[in-house]
């Protein structure tokens, strides 16, 4: 038996967009996104459930969530912008800031903290060319952050590009993974 | 099943056995293993029926509370003209705990399974399945087997041909570990804020939506179906010492160990052997120093006590900490306690909702104090202030997030004081050699 | 209605008994006992996070947030016990340790509930030694400025945003000691009774630009009245400082406006304040007005109005009492005023609560009392008429649509330009400077009472147009207006029965009353 450890999920390529979010806000909702924004309506009783699958959309097409974007789940909620602010502020994932093209997040809770966490932290500093927590690279690619938990503790040090979820990374597998993001 | 590892000849792979196997990911996997036999059973049955089988079993709850699950489900009112919500708590964010994410990953069908079983048995037509946003992989998996058992007719307004209706919804949280406490779970899946609420009302009265709802860790709602299947004797059975805690329990082993993984033993598992049995003991040269037996927020134990423990509910208790979550944390003697326990405080910190004040306020103090002394800075009466402000946080706070800041601080204070004077003192945590990378 | 069922328990050795469901805290009050607090808030739903009122209930396994704990049969409360003691203090001591500690620039200082419980019960130090959280002030539009380094985490405001002004405008954003209040850059706290969380917020945090740096609270001199700038008549504190009314706070009346006033009628004081006016009772000479005696002013109004047909143009601002005398006056003639009117401005999570379109404080009570309501204020005013003006400024109003009037009166606080030929002016206190009653809308009749001084040698009106009636020989011998109240009260259906004791500080509504009002206190932000 030979277990598959990295799951093969696709990581979506946020490469295409406008990712400093320059330029005028183009709405998330059409089309497409709009009847799946639909289709997410019909499992809830109301419409206020359904704003953390939104804001999962609007990040997945914008990969970030800018205020504009908050404006408009809002509307399209029947919420106000402040109540949905309050939200995103809450949970972690949701980058209220553009971030690098690769978003690496390294857990560095306690289990992994005692594996070793901290050292696989400062590899990916020095490989990503960032030098600094929550500091995007100069070319774009690259921000790396230190995370709480992953949930991964038996794999450590867990470590999340994007969507990718990688188990058992330790620092001299940094450069090689590193070189896998264009 | 010593998952990413080969099975240990002394677990007991129940929920566990078709970890690492691919296929069993597939809807037609899952029924080549005698999947879904459980769900058309229980449809076929009174749902009073099967609050009792499991009732009887003695099954608890999986998540850390380890509350009958039987009786929790009973606490559903049939017939009071009201829509039922079962959620299924996979926020699985209990640091040192990774079962339910190996549980979804590969099998994700049992939990469509028990999820619908659940559903049926309480009176719901919806159950929610909330995972952590952090877990990728379950979720894709999960979503996968929810869309295959909807095409098949599993799940849906005609559920396996019974008219009976049960939609299962898998919902991704976004980065919160306080959601995994069940009323802020429930504010969250509402989309709100993931804040804990006041208890009364508790869920089975006005849970999600303001209606009757129960909540289930996964491995709960995954255990229902093989009670259902091979009945609550069976269940009981399989406990090795109290029978107050029966069948099997998985463990998920991280830290300064061997073979960290997944095990899956029965109630009662001497936790010694397990320890340096199943999972291999310590690193090369190192000695194991303190366990933290049920993920970051049960009291740390020493290898006295964790050496005299029976794993189960009580066991656990009767040396000094709790089953919890079966998130096992092991740390070796390279390894600051005081760095260690400031790093789960400063956890903590940064997961308070902000709602009560000794949790905001406490958390950051005393993770402030902890980085203090850990960088040689501390003073002798920071280890009173410490105490006097765990003290201040445990049992005041709508939630237990307060607490379980406070316990690791408490009783590593009490077991293992030496380090924190000896930094006080001045002098630095040396291992006896260099720490392992 | 059913039978409520009664819960007998015991709080601090005090025997009380309260509804079935009714709080701990409440409970409490009724016992005569402040169980600190600093989230609950009775017209707010309960949120039980500050987690001040923490009290030690018997056989109870744990410390109850007594917001949030409803009452049981043979309860044993214990409030001031050791262990509720030792929770206060450690709630304290934790909500100083990012606290700035500036009480002395604060605004809040004085009236702060951080200040007094830590007088009351906190530590007399602090054991933190690590730096301080800092985040800057910020405008949060409207009135509202907000101090986050003094903020508790409370939520009273976001819960009155969200659950009674029914516009979520604010949030908690951000999570553990990071947290703070927040709102959404550009949407501003601009709703019509945003301002209210000025009121509720128990410290420093939320601050009036209005009042900002005006005035240290214990400067202040605090009066129990009625804001004058609707016919909702929303009880208030009018609070002055040296003789200026610097501030209007609402005083709590389930039946009228619960805790709340609106911004409009909150910043709408500077008008009582205003300098320009008259301060001397004057008579006419050849062609100018001249200062004289009040004995002699009110000699020559009354030979102007003896025997005549009296018009009198009223303000609806003016108190009951003085628009009765005004009808007593009137010897056959005929009264009218008009009223300012602007938008409607409902609260929507209080039953029947609103800045209401009519902009004074006694329309009712006017039109109950006889005067017409009409845009064309002098329209009635017959040939030949005395032209009583009353507290009408008569703004827009040309001095020739005058001309019928044999002779005109002010009484007034201002002379008003198109009046200017008036053969005598007396000079009244304007609404802050008397005391009387008002009616609202729904017909409750409301006690104000005096704030500041009246300039000059001015009057309060009741006082004036008592001395003018009993010039014309009519009885008239009031010292008090609770004297004039009892004679409407004595004369006039509607308000019979009724007095100043009766009527108390929460008002009561006239017999005939259309509605009462909200029958049972007002329910706010129920689910």
């Amino acid at each position: 038996m030979t277990p598959d450890l990295v799951g093969g999920v696709e990581s979506p390529d946020y490469a295409s967009h406008d990712r400093a979010g320059h330029g005028p806000y183009k709405p998330v909702f059409t089309g497409d996104l709009k009847r799946e924004l639909d289709e997410l309506l019909t499992r809830y009783p109301n419409k206020m459930a359904a704003l953390l699958p939104a804001l999962w959309i609007v990040q997945r097409e914008h990969s970030w969530v800018s205020e504009e974007a908050m404006v408009e789940v809002a509307e399209l909620l029947d919420l106000t912008p402040a109540y949905v602010k309050g939200v995103v502020t809450f949970y972690t994932m949701y980058h209220q800031h553009p971030v690098g093209r690769y978003f690496i997040q390294v857990c560095t809770t306690s289990p992994c903290g005692i594996c070793g966490a901290e050292d696989v932290v400062k590899a990916f500093l020095r490989h990503t060319n960032t030098g600094e927590l929550g500091i995007t690279s100069p070319d774009g690619k690259f921000t790396v952050i230190e995370v709480e938990c992953l949930g991964a503790c038996g794999f450590a040090t867990p470590v999340m590009v994007n969507e990718e979820f990688i188990e058992s990374v330790t620092p001299d597998k940094v450069p090689e993974l590193l070189s896998r993001l264009k | 099943m010593g998952f990413p590892h080969h099975p240990h000849p002394r677990e007991t792979p129940v929920l566990s056995q078709y970890f690492g196997d691919a296929e069993a990911r597939t809807l037609d996997g899952w029924k080549k293993r005698g999947g879904y036999k459980a769900l058309e059973k229980a449809l076929g049955m009174q749902p009073a029926d099967i609050v009792n089988i499991v009732k009887e079993s003695g099954l608890r709850g999986r998540g850390g509370a380890g509350f009958p699950t039987g009786m929790k489900w009973s606490f559903m009112k049939p017939g009071d003209g009201k829509p039922h919500y079962l959620c299924c708590n996979a926020d699985e964010s209990e640091p040192g705990t990774f079962k339910d994410r190996e549980l979804m990953r590969w099998t994700p069908h049992a939990l469509v399974e028990g999820c619908a079983i659940g559903a049926y048995a309480i009176g719901a037509e919806t159950a929610y399945v909330y995972i952590r946003g952090e877990f990728t992989e379950p979720l894709y998996w999960m979503e996968q087997a929810v869309k295959e058992a909807y095409a098949a007719g599993i799940i849906g307004k005609n559920a396996m041909g019974t008219g009976k209706r049960v939609d299962v919804h898998v919902h991704k949280g976004a980065g919160a570990y306080i959601c995994g406490e069940e009323t802020a779970l429930m504010n969250s899946l509402e989309g709100r804020r993931g804040n804990p609420r006041i208890k009364p009302p508790f869920p089975a009265v006005s849970g999600v939506f303001g209606m009757p709802t129960t909540i289930n860790n996964v491995e709960t709602l995954i255990a229902s179906a093989p009670i259902l299947m091979n009945g609550a004797e069976w269940y009981k059975k399989m406990s090795l010492s109290n029978p107050k805690s029966t069948g099997t329990k998985l463990f998920s082993v991280c830290g300064n160990v061997q073979r960290p993984g997944t095990y899956e033993v029965q109630m009662g598992f001497p936790f010694k052997e397990f320890l340096y049995d199943l999972c291999g003991g310590p690193l090369h040269g190192r000695k194991f120093k303190a366990v933290i037996p049920g993920g970051a927020s049960v009291p740390i134990q020493t290898m006295d006590e964790a050496e005299a423990t029976l794993m189960d509910y009580e066991g656990f208790v009767a040396q000094g900490s709790m089953l919890g979550s079966g998130g096992v944390i092991v740390i070796d003697d390279a390894q600051p306690m005081v760095t260690v326990i400031a790093r789960i405080a400063r956890f903590f910190a940064h997961e308070s909702c902000a709602q009560c004040t000794q949790c905001r306020e406490g958390t950051a103090w005393t993770t402030k104090i902890l980085e203090r002394i850990r960088d040689g800075e501390g003073t002798t009466e920071d280890l009173d202030t410490l105490l006097d402000i765990a003290e201040q946080m445990t049992g005041k706070t709508i939630c237990v997030l307060s607490d379980s800041c406070a316990v690791p601080v408490v009783s590593g204070i009490k077991k293992f004081r030496g380090e924190f004077e000896a930094l006080i003192q001045g002098r630095k945590f040396h291992p006896v050699i260099a720490a392992v990378a | 209605m059913t039978e409520q069922k009664m819960v007998n328990l015991t709080i601090e050795n005090r025997p009380v008994t309260v509804p079935e469901g009714t709080t701990i805290l409440e409970a409490a009050k009724l016992a005569g006992v402040l169980i600190p607090h600093y989230c609950y808030h009775p017209g707010l739903p309960v949120a039980g996070v500050c987690r001040m009122c923490l009290v030690e209930v018997e056989k109870a396994p744990k410390l109850a947030p007594s917001c949030a704990t409803t009452v049981a049969e043979g309860q044993v409360v214990h409030v001031h016990s050791d262990k509720s003691l030792d929770a206060r203090k450690g709630v304290l001591e934790m909500l100083l340790i990012n606290h700035p500690l500036d009480c002395p620039i604060c605004d809040q200082s004085g009236e702060c509930e951080l200040q007094d419980y830590t007088y009351q019960e906190g530590r007399d130090d602090s054991r933190y030694r690590e730096p301080k959280r800092f985040n800057p002030a910020e405008d949060f539009g409207g009135d509202v400025i907000y101090v986050p380094n003094r903020c508790i985490l409370c939520t009273r405001c976001v819960r009155f945003m969200d659950d009674v002004a029914h516009e979520p405008t604010l949030n908690v954003s951000e999570r553990g000691d990071r947290a703070l209040i927040g709102k959404f850059e550009g949407r501003d706290m601009t709703h019509p009774w945003a301002a209210n969380v000025v009121d509720l917020c128990p410290v420093g945090a939320l601050l009036s630009k209005d009042f900002l740096n005006k005035a240290r609270a214990w400067e202040l001199d605090r009066t129990s009245s009625i804001c004058p700038n609707c016919t909702q008549g929303c009880n208030v504190i009018m609070e002055t400082r040296e003789n200026q009314v610097v501030r209007m706070r609402p005083r709590a009346n389930e039946y009228v406006n619960a805790f709340f006033m609106c911004d409009w009628g909150r910043l709408n004081y500077r008008w009582m304040n205003e300098r320009d006016r008259v301060e001397k009772p004057m008579v006419r000479q050849g062609a100018g007005l001249v200062a004289t005696s009040w004995e002699l002013a009110i000699a020559a109004a009354a030979r102007a109005i003896s025997g005549k047909k009296v018009f009198v143009a009223a303000s609806p601002m003016l108190s009951n009492e003085s628009l009765f005398l005004l009808t007593e006056l009137m010897q056959g003639g005929s009264g009218a005023f008009r009223v300012a009117e602007g938008e409607e401005a409902p609260l929507p999570g209080v039953d029947d609560l609103a800045l209401r379109r009519e902009r004074a404080a006694n329309v009712y009570g006017a039109e109950k009392l006889g005067f017409r309501k009409t845009g064309d204020l002098l329209g009635a005013l017959g040939q030949g008429d005395v032209l009583v003006v009353a507290g009408e400024d008569l703004a827009g109003i040309a001095s020739s649509a005058l001309t019928r009037a044999s002779d005109i009166i002010v009484i007034g606080s201002v002379l008003p330009e198109a009046a200017a030929k008036a053969s005598v002016v007396l000079p009244i206190a304007n609404f802050a400077e008397e005391e009387g009653t008002v009616t609202n809308l729904r017909g409750r009749v409301q006690r104000f009472t005096q704030a500041r001084q009246a300039p000059g040698e001015s009057r309060p009106s009741w006082l004036v147009l008592g001395d003018l009636l009993g010039a014309l020989g009519k009885q008239s011998n009031f010292f008090l207006p609770s004297e004039v109240f009892a004679r409407l009260a004595g004369s006039h259906k509607s308000f019979a029965g009724l007095s100043y004791d009766k009527i108390g500080f929460k008002g009561l509504p006239v017999v005939d009353a259309a509605s009462n009002g909200p029958k049972a206190p007002i329910a706010v932000g129920a689910a």
